[in-house]
């Protein structure tokens, strides 16, 4: 599994490649305690659905393979915990991670309003290029529905982030959203082996000099709100309003 | 129950009584311990714990652990990667105070809107407050925490937001005695016990009706309190009551009641808690060396504490980083988090845990995952690095790799499958079933549970012979090493040596001259089996 990174980006194109190349994508689900992060990562890898799945203690960390276009990727996906004593740790998880999912559940508003905090989170401490998809989980549940799909449509679409509603249960979207999440990638990158060593390539190459990423002392939540096309403004490259097909 | 039969004991340790115990060579005994616990039941009283909370709490074990990594010469450049440790330790902590200050503004407004409302709907109030229900007042033994300023956190029984006026009472009673620069201890109203512990911020109060004593009720609020610093940190814990008295602490502790609920239930039912000793799964020693070598080998890795393999609440294994040891309170809150939890069973995990007794001002990161399909092998890696998750996870699998290879994991289920043992494989007519603590090691054992004693109400009853036996033993005012009991139904052996402590129930017929004889067989039967029964080597990296 592990392969010897220096000598892998050394040597492209040597017999290593009689296997598929695969592309390793740290993705962290993240959101309130209760919405199916779990069950989401569940059903994605293993393509079952367990109803009251207990809640995640720290996070637990489950990888899967799939073909886009004709490209292999490996998630790498960590589900992290809902709870709040286990907020202060997300920084762990998101911090290395090529994607971040923020899943809500469409029955619970509260959900759907902490979705903004993980975006502003993300915006301030997050990679400066990682790819935010939005999930409205359970949305089997039409009847208890309240949070609409084009509020959460229009929200997404104003900060650039995927959107889909997902249902872990009926597995609608679920590998739809993982798919879009592969296609949104920005193109080939050295496949991330040691962490330091990529964290120096992006700080050399991508760093937008004009945002400063230290000065953690305002804390997550501190910045004033409705800043996400600020951060989004800066990098022009993404599209807009992706919508899961 | 136990109690009300007729007491003949043998306080003193008068040559003509104790002339045929023999207690040169306790089983189970090891200079090399792999559990220590630096302190005792006896120590546990009020006196020791004001002295206690004089002193400050154990902290800084995990920065030694970082910083002397940090020391050591590695091709890697250690220092960023330390450095950010620390700093993202210490920024960690920070970021959960601002938000906690944050939404500790939030709450208040809540809450404020509830307290009037019970104050104006009183009537309403009574109906709804569990405290009235005569379900919760059956219950034979509650706890309660609740903050210093009498919110409260969280009850065994009941919803605790709707116990608000007896949590009230509580804090009334603490604060009223506190006042008069007194500590309030304990309360004895008819067959109810009440017994408080007053730890930084916290109240915890625990009421019972059954045969447990103050002490031993003192002993199981500190395990509950070790809960919360565990899911917290002491650290946390105190900034967050610093910076708002009246912070409602529920909001940090959603998802951890089913810890508190399981230790609670373990306190109820498993020895191993009463006796801070831990039991381990029988096995032939030369199949714990190997699978303990299997982890020397595949997980000798710098920031590593403990590697453990649990497996239903018993110890197969423990290997320890040098200079380090596992205390058996921080282990049983190990058993607990992995006993009480199913998401385990799903996925490798990575978690944060605070070990209270090892280093209560932060967390080491717990890698947990099961080694076997029916997910009962339980291994976890601990260690002091929160970025190690993948490392961890490899040498997990190299691990598993070589325990299958030597066939332990299967060695590992046929112990399972097995049960423990029969008190007839003792080879002693007469007696019915045994706790026995080696006290060097914290590690005790015992025989299954068989009739009488199959009924759960049987088993709460000869529970509560131990904790009668286990109290007249240690209480501090007057300390005993033998004691023999004669019950209505059944006859009690208590004997606490140096090296052990041995509590043994007989048939109710048996003469003191047969008990102990009876005794030094059993004692002669665990040393001959103690390379299965204990874990006598320590194994470190």
């Amino acid at each position: 599994m592990a392969m010897a990174g220096g000598y892998q980006r050394n040597a492209p194109g040597d017999g290593e490649f009689s296997r598929m190349q695969m592309r390793d994508v740290k993705v962290c689900l993240l959101g309130d305690s209760g919405v199916g992060k779990s069950s989401i990562v569940m059903r994605f890898v293993t393509g079952t659905y367990r109803p009251a799945l207990e809640s995640t203690i720290g996070a637990s960390f489950m990888s899967k393979s799939l073909i886009v276009d004709g490209t292999g990727y490996r998630f790498q996906i960590w589900d992290t915990a809902g709870q709040e004593k286990f907020r202060s740790l997300a920084p762990m998880y998101y911090r290395g991670a090529a994607a971040a999912v923020i899943v809500y559940d469409v029955t619970r508003p509260h959900t759907y309003k902490s979705v903004k905090g993980w975006i502003q989170e993300l915006r301030s401490f997050g990679p400066q290029d990682i790819v935010i998809a939005i999930a409205g989980n359970k949305c089997d549940l039409e009847d208890l529905r309240e949070v609409t799909e084009k509020e959460a449509q229009e929200y997404a679409s104003s900060i650039g982030a995927i959107f889909g509603e997902t249902s872990a249960m009926t597995a609608v979207n679920v590998e739809e959203m993982f798919t879009a999440l592969a296609r949104q990638l920005p193109p080939e990158e050295v496949t991330s082996h040691t962490g330091s060593t990529i964290n120096l390539r992006r700080q050399a190459s991508k760093q937008d000099p004009k945002k400063k990423r230290s000065c953690c002392g305002g804390g997550g939540g501190g910045s004033p709100s409705g800043q996400g096309s600020l951060s989004h403004g800066a990098e022009p490259s993404r599209r807009q309003g992706n919508r899961l097909a | 129950m136990a109690a009300h039969g007729e007491a003949d004991q043998l306080g003193t340790t008068s040559d003509s009584d104790q002339g045929e115990l023999n207690e040169t060579d306790a089983p189970g005994k090891s200079e090399d311990a792999i559990l220590f616990a630096s302190d005792d039941f006896d120590n546990l009283t009020y006196e020791g714990l004001a002295e206690e909370a004089q002193k400050p709490v154990q902290k800084g074990t995990i920065h030694a652990i970082v910083r002397q990594s940090s020391n050591d010469v590695d091709s890697r450049s250690n220092t960023p990667n330390n450095i950010d440790h620390d700093s993202s330790e210490v920024s960690a902590g920070e970021e959960s105070v601002e938000e906690t200050a944050e939404q500790a503004q939030i709450t208040p407004r809540a809450d404020n809107t509830e307290v009037p409302d019970t104050v104006d709907a009183s009537r309403i109030e009574i109906e709804e407050e569990d405290a009235y229900n005569p379900e919760w007042k059956n219950q034979k033994k509650h706890v309660f925490i609740l903050s210093a300023s009498g919110k409260p956190i969280y009850s065994r029984h009941g919803k605790e937001d709707k116990l608000v006026t007896i949590m009230g009472v509580m804090q009334a009673l603490v604060s009223f005695v506190q006042d008069a620069k007194d500590q309030l201890r304990s309360i004895v109203a008819g067959q109810h016990k009440f017994v408080f512990l007053v730890r930084d911020h916290l109240i915890l109060v625990g009421v019972t009706r059954g045969m447990d004593s103050t002490q031993q009720m003192l002993l199981q609020l500190m395990y509950v309190y070790n809960q919360v610093i565990s899911v917290l940190t002491h650290s946390s814990l105190n900034k967050i009551f610093k910076q708002r008295r009246n912070y409602d602490l529920r909001r940090l502790l959603t998802g951890a009641e089913k810890f508190f609920d399981n230790l609670l239930n373990l306190m109820d039912t498993e020895p191993g808690l009463l006796l801070t000793a831990v039991r381990c799964l029988p096995l032939d020693s030369s199949v714990r060396e190997i699978i303990a070598q299997s982890i020397v080998q595949n997980a000798k890795l710098k920031d590593l504490v403990f590697a453990l393999i649990i497996v239903k609440n018993q110890l197969v294994t423990l290997v320890r980083m040098k200079k380090y040891y596992l205390h058996p309170m921080d282990l049983h809150l190990i058993i607990n988090l992995v006993n009480a939890s199913e998401s385990f069973k799903d996925a490798e995990s990575w978690t944060p845990i605070c070990l209270p007794k090892f280093d209560a001002s932060g967390f080491v990161q717990a890698h947990v995952s099961y080694l076997d399909n029916d997910c009962e092998v339980c291994l976890l890696l601990l260690s002091v690095d929160r970025d190690s998750f993948f490392i961890l996870s490899e040498a997990k699998d190299k691990i598993k790799a070589r325990l299958i290879r030597y066939n332990a994991l299967q060695a590992i289920n046929a112990s399972i499958k097995r049960t423990s043992y029969s008190t007839q494989q003792c080879g002693i007519p007469d007696l019915r079933h045994f706790l026995y603590k080696a006290r060097s090691t914290a590690q005790y054992t015992s025989p299954e549970l068989e009739a009488p004693y199959t009924e759960p109400a049987e088993q709460e009853r000869l529970f509560g012979m131990y904790l009668y036996l286990h109290h007249r033993i240690h209480t501090s005012g007057r300390p005993l090493k033998i004691l023999f009991h004669v019950g209505e139904y059944e006859t009690l052996l208590g004997w606490v040596t140096q090296g052990f402590e041995l509590y043994a129930v007989f048939g109710p017929l048996i003469t003191k001259t047969s008990a102990i004889h009876a005794v030094n067989k059993l004692l002669r039967w665990i040393k001959r089996e103690e390379d299965r029964l204990f874990i006598l080597n320590s194994v470190t990296f």
